[in-house]
């Protein structure tokens, strides 16, 4: 419980440092849109093809589970775009995100950590915890939203070409399912809850980083690490948040 | 010059620096020796605020280092430039990048500026037409360089070195301490390397200082240090093959070179 305790206390020291004055703009900006091809644009792919599949999936699973005529065709598309737009383009993703964005974070710092980068930055008078890491929160706090929208478009296009594909249903059955009472604040909710993981898997990943002390090994740790705690704050916030935004 | 008076610093309740006291002086090379170990590099640490100490004060002429908070430290920093074990160059940027770096965070030179400056800091430490390679790309010699050109291209007061020739050839390490020296002399900085090679002790050591678990043991000039009554600097000193057929050949009549 102490370590917990303690281990908090330095997170949210960790986050004072982030959050100070930076020390020159122009270095910052530009390092942040370094940070958003590298964490972002780079992830444009694997949120693409991960979204495709789940949206193929989703339709399919749907179409054999209502199956029973009483249900109208339409409810597949309905089906597919709330699951998707409500849960798996942001969750999900997000999941996948702590695993390929977070690792990347906590393993590229804590690198720098064992290797005295981190030391050497301190030493020029350069705030490491707010060079380093505001960029990557930044980056990732206005890019993940657009991911998230990616992953809708990408997993209802998914969704349509496999059940017009497979035959479950047809393209305006889907079609007029997709737009059947279509409420927009789902997408707000969506992007708030990426706003939040997109937080959560750059902060704590960063944390796990920075604080690495030992070798290689201790990096891999590190890194093991960010993803599994980003991982289940992302489960836990996403309740909280349901609850908390659709209530 | 750089005071430390008194200073303590434990890790997990075990000692590692115990009331060490010395100054380090003005334009001079300064040596803390030591068996690997002995809380060399957590001094030097302590000295450049990397290690919060436990007691004691670190006075930077004067200043009282180890009381201010960061801001106020950053002054200080800025006239700081330091030579890590392992280079610590910037893995993602180029050379060029890599010394441009402080001047980019601190000064509003122009590009042109920064790119002239950059360039002689290079060529300085003997670095061209590696400009725009990668650490990754260099030996360890070039890296250690290209750290020491990062290190002096804010015109810094004071300049740390640690361990500055670990893991390089005796030439090329005999390079790095020429450099070290060199760069003293021309700029007038207040020096201080740690090392336990005595090859360097003996070339470019002004002033020395022995640490032994923690204790400062001993401190003199280079031309002392083979006279001393100090066992375990004497142990330190003689530990190698040569430096104890010397010894037995000549008893205490060695001298350094000039």
């Amino acid at each position: 419980m102490f370590r917990f305790l303690k281990q908090l206390g330095c997170y949210f020291i960790l986050l004072r440092k982030v959050l100070s004055r930076p020390e020159k703009p122009v270095i910052y900006y530009k390092q942040t849109m370094k940070e958003m091809v590298y964490l972002g644009l780079n992830s444009v792919g694997i949120i693409t093809i991960i979204s495709f599949f789940m949206g193929a999936v989703i339709t399919l699973q749907t179409a054999y589970n209502t199956e029973n005529p009483i249900y109208p065709a339409y409810l597949i598309g309905l089906g597919c775009r709330d699951s998707i737009i409500l849960e798996f383009s942001s969750t999900i993703s997000a999941l996948i995100l702590a695993g390929k964005v977070g690792s990347n974070i906590a393993s590229e710092i804590g690198t720098m950590r064992v290797t005295e980068q981190i030391d050497a930055l301190e030493i020029m008078g350069v705030n490491s915890a707010s060079y380093l890491i505001l960029p990557k929160l930044i980056a990732t706090l206005v890019f993940f939203p657009f991911l998230t929208i990616i992953s809708i478009n990408v997993g209802i296009l998914g969704g349509w070409l496999s059940g017009t594909l497979a035959g479950v249903v047809t393209s305006e059955d889907f079609i007029y399912g997709i737009q059947y009472a279509f409420i927009p604040y789902y997408i707000t909710y969506s992007l708030i809850k990426t706003l939040f993981f997109a937080f959560i898997i750059t902060s704590v990943s960063a944390f796990q980083g920075y604080y690495v002390y030992g070798g290689s090994l201790e990096v891999g740790q590190a890194s093991t690490r960010a993803v599994v705690f980003s991982s289940v704050l992302i489960l836990l916030f996403n309740v909280i948040l349901t609850q908390l935004l659709l209530s | 010059m750089i005071k430390v008076n008194n200073i303590s610093k434990s890790f997990n309740n075990q000692l590692v620096l115990n009331d060490v006291t010395v100054s380090f002086e003005s334009g001079k090379t300064n040596l803390i020796i030591g068996r690997s170990g002995s809380g060399k590099t957590v001094l030097l640490k302590s000295i450049v605020g990397l290690h919060e100490i436990d007691s004691g004060e670190i006075l930077y002429d004067d200043i009282k280092f180890n009381e201010l908070d960061f801001t106020a430290r950053k002054e200080i920093r800025k006239e700081i430039g330091m030579l890590f074990q392992g280079s610590a160059l910037f893995d993602s940027l180029t050379v060029e990048q890599n010394v441009m770096f402080p001047l980019g965070m601190f000064t509003s030179k122009s590009p042109e500026e920064k790119i002239d400056r950059v360039n002689f800091c290079l060529k300085r430490v003997n670095i061209i037409n590696a400009n725009h390679l990668f650490p990754a790309e260099l030996s360890g010699g070039m890296k250690k360089r290209v750290a020491i050109a990062r290190a002096i291209s804010l015109n810094p007061r004071y300049l740390f070195c640690d361990e500055p020739n670990s893991g390089l050839d005796p030439i090329t390490a005999i390079l790095i301490d020429e450099l070290i020296k060199e760069l003293t002399e021309e700029y007038s900085m207040t020096t201080i390397v740690n090392t336990h090679d005595m090859n360097s002790v003996m070339k470019i050591g002004e002033k020395i200082v022995f640490i032994s678990d923690g204790v400062k043991c001993w401190e003199g000039s280079k031309e002392e240090i083979l006279d001393s009554d100090c066992e375990l600097l004497n142990e330190f000193v003689f530990a190698n093959a040569l430096a104890k057929q010397l010894r037995s050949s000549t008893g205490s009549q060695i001298t350094s070179r000039p």
